[in-house]
């Protein structure tokens, strides 16, 4: 009779001797997991705040507000208003006029010419548009709000130095003293800057925008979105419902699998090959970006259709060929409607996965200098992450910020997308 | 059943956008040295705003690949003009009138000077191409003398020359693939290591280890490659006042007031210097043309006015505010004229 209560004793004491060891394994394991969790919140802070604080000041610009008269003489001496003559007009002259109005006292060609790189060399342009939308307004004085120049507009922002000698300054003393004269004035003001989100890539920070590279993504996405959403679906539902179990579907089973693995740049590769110099496709198109990542994003779609597919408990699909319904009126109407949110999913892993793609885009020519916004797929045009890596390799320090708000806007476009997926799989999803 | 029509719809897109291709391109396409791409950029911009063309395509493939795509055909899936931060080599002219591509017309835009830099906050130093061989090279000659070559044993700029300060050799420089690199190999360390007699006279008996001896760089650590992002460089010096970094010229004047250029064999790094030469690490830079495609693609001809006018490559233009070095007065006037008449190269 004290034998089994004897044993039982003793394993309670042993139990008991060993549940604090436990416990504290227990705790450890839990405090390792939320290091962890700690550990990438604190970077992904760092991150956010690196870029953010670099970033935030891209979206606003210093302009300089100049009167500028428009000087029939130059501007239009025939007296025609031909628009080709008004086009061509010499501009940069009334605003260099302009400005040597205002500072009378300034002579010799060198400190002129220090006195015009106070304006952006956009500003002749932008006073071109003008004219042009209104003819009206020739022979008159109009007050006109130019970007300063990136110079101007870093030490602005604090990013150049007033107090370093002057030969290490990009902002000389005559331009400090015309430049605080200006304020005093109140003609300098920070202002919204609208030309980073309506201007192509340029050369001049200060006239450098987002929207080339904005619409190249969003055409390039588009594109990819269009083919591989539609065939990744295709071919996870024929490989999942109706293809026979064998060697040969093992086979493509284990390569798209390996596909999915594959580095980028070698998709790159081979739509240089057989898109560009086999389709003669045009170089530098968003159509040949889409279609290359078309590939890179295939494989991914498709495994997370399929798993999507193997979710939907099967009782759904017997229950409709139980009432008569035909195994494509099946996977139609009950199976694919039930697996779609995790489709969306993966297609979303996927998109966000071509956005951040620069690699294979080098192959293919989208690494490029591209003023112009493209139109359509088959116009020349970079992509955000291009944009991006361009930037940072340019020399002129207002890139620095330049570079960040690229990131920005980005980041912005992603957490669009994801939202979106959200949205719809909440939409879509049911529950049994 | 609507997403394969779609899918079938985007499909044959592709197929006309092949046949678009073939067409017709109404823009020009340049390609090739992401040294002068800040340069060209700066033209095709301007050539874009302007007048009636559209802003040029410009992509940064580097010298060699810009050459070789550029040697490929004619047709307009071919680009129409090739940067470079070197002359055209014999071999690649061969390679191009063999693609059919035969008459070229070679651009002299200017000069590039690379510079070796540090922190602002560091003392100046006064450099020769024969003491930066000596730090960077992976083999040098013994310095206990004797016509061998040892494994680099140097670690501080002291150990080389008495009058460099005694901290640790570590330069940031661009990888192989660079032409920057290309250009710093051969303008200091070939030049720095032909002053020891027995390598230089290795240039006559054996070229393969002369290019050895001078060509390769130490891969102990005191040489890091940085990337080919100078703005990367120039960061990495501010933070650190002991290392060295090279880099185009373009990136010392627009980063004064953060980092300076050291002296080489006496002469600091100056727009001045190296337009007149006495800066020795200087190289000059081109783009060709395919005679071929002026007149079939638009404003080809016009591209060349504006690049070689002088409100850009002149002296006081707009290139020059870019860092890039003019040409000399009667070099200038001689490459006006070859765009002009459209003189290819023989």
């Amino acid at each position: 009779m004290s034998e089994p209560a004897q044993t039982e004793r003793d394993s309670f004491a042993r139990v008991e001797a060993g549940m604090k060891r436990r416990r504290a394994a227990e705790r450890r394991f839990r405090f390792f997991g939320k290091c962890a969790v700690g550990l990438g919140l604190g970077f992904l802070v760092i991150l956010f705040a690196s870029i953010v604080g670099n970033g935030y000041s891209a979206f606003w610009q210093t302009r300089i507000t100049l009167d500028v008269t428009i000087d029939e003489a130059i501007v239009d001496p025939a007296g025609t208003r031909d628009p080709a003559l008004l086009r061509a007009a010499d501009y940069g002259a009334l605003i260099k006029q302009s400005l040597r109005e205002m500072f009378p006292d300034v002579s010799g060609r060198r400190n002129r010419f220090a006195l015009y790189g106070l304006v952006s060399n956009g500003a002749n342009f932008d006073l071109r548009d003008r004219v042009l939308a209104d003819p009206s307004l020739i022979g008159s004085k109009v007050a006109l709000s130019v970007a300063a120049d990136d110079d101007v507009d870093m030490l602005m922002k604090g990013h150049i130095d007033r107090g370093a000698p002057e030969a290490d300054r990009r902002v000389k003393d005559n331009q400090l003293a015309w430049i605080d004269a200006l304020e005093a004035d109140g003609r300098i003001r920070s202002a919204f800057n609208l030309d980073f989100f309506s201007n192509g890539d340029s050369r001049d920070p200060e006239l450098a925008g987002i929207r080339g590279a904005l619409m190249g993504s969003i055409f390039t996405l588009f594109v990819t979105l269009g083919l591989s959403f539609p065939l990744a679906v295709a071919a996870a539902v024929y490989l999942e419902e109706f293809a026979p179990k064998n060697r040969w579907t093992d086979l493509i089973e284990v390569n798209i699998n390996n596909l999915a693995a594959v580095p980028s740049i070698v998709f790159g590769l081979l739509g240089l090959a057989v898109f560009i110099n086999f389709f003669t496709l045009p170089r530098s198109a968003p159509i040949v970006g889409g279609l290359v990542l078309t590939l890179m994003t295939l494989p991914t779609i498709i495994i997370a259709s399929r798993a999507a597919l193997k979710s939907v408990p099967p009782s759904i699909r017997e229950g409709a060929l139980g009432v008569g319904a035909s195994p494509m009126q099946a996977v139609m109407y009950h199976v694919l409607p039930l697996a779609l949110p995790g489709m969306l999913t993966g297609t979303i892993i996927g998109m966000a996965q071509a956005l951040g793609e620069t690699a294979p885009l080098l192959m293919i020519g989208m690494v490029a200098f591209i003023a112009d916004v493209p139109a359509g797929v088959f116009d020349p045009s970079t992509a955000l992450p291009v944009q991006i890596y361009l930037w940072a390799d340019s020399p002129e320090r207002a890139y620095v910020e330049k570079t960040s708000a690229a990131i920005i806007v980005l980041l912005l476009f992603l957490a669009a997308m994801n939202a979106l997926a959200v949205l719809l799989r909440r939409r879509f999803e049911r529950r049994w | 059943m609507n997403k394969a029509k779609f899918a079938i719809a985007v499909l044959s897109a592709a197929t006309i956008g092949s046949a678009y291709a073939q067409s017709a391109r109404d823009y020009i396409s340049i390609v090739g040295s992401s040294t002068v791409y800040p340069f060209a950029t700066v033209v095709a911009e301007q050539f874009g705003k302007s007048t009636q063309f559209k802003t040029p395509k410009i992509e940064s493939t580097g010298s060699g690949g810009g050459i070789k795509l550029f040697c490929a055909g004619v047709g307009v899936e071919h680009p129409d003009i090739t940067n470079a931060s070197r002359a055209i080599k014999a071999s690649e002219l061969e390679q191009c009138a063999a693609n059919g591509v035969k008459d070229v017309i070679e651009v002299k835009i200017g000069y590039d000077g690379i510079s070796v830099g540090h922190a602002k906050s560091a003392p100046d130093v006064d450099l020769t191409r024969k003491q930066l061989y000596m730090a960077l090279a992976k083999q040098v000659p013994d310095p206990k003398g004797g016509d061998a070559l040892v494994d680099n044993p140097y670690n501080t700029w002291k150990d080389i020359d008495a009058s460099l300060p005694a901290i640790k050799i570590e330069v940031l420089g661009p990888p192989p693939t660079s032409g920057t690199r290309d250009a710093f190999v051969e303008l200091v360390m070939e030049e720095g290591c032909s002053e020891f007699p027995f390598i230089n006279a290795m240039k006559k008996s054996d070229k393969g280890a002369f290019k050895a001896a001078c060509h390769t760089v130490r891969e102990d650590g005191a040489y890091v490659e940085a990337g080919e992002n100078d703005n990367l460089i120039v960061q990495k010096l501010e933070a650190n006042p002991d290392a060295f970094g090279i880099f185009g010229f373009s990136f010392l004047d627009q980063n004064r007031d953060k980092i300076k250029g050291s002296k080489i064999e006496g002469v600091t790094p100056e727009f001045e210097t190296i337009a007149d030469g006495s800066y020795p690490v200087s190289r000059p830079l081109f783009f060709y043309v395919k005679k071929a495609h002026v007149g079939v693609i638009p404003g080809i001809k016009e591209y060349l006015a504006e690049f070689t006018s002088a409100k850009a490559m002149g002296e006081e233009g707009y290139l020059s505010e870019r860092g890039l070095i003019p040409l000399p007065k009667d070099e200038y006037a001689k490459v006006v004229g070859n765009a002009k008449t459209l003189t290819a190269m023989k």
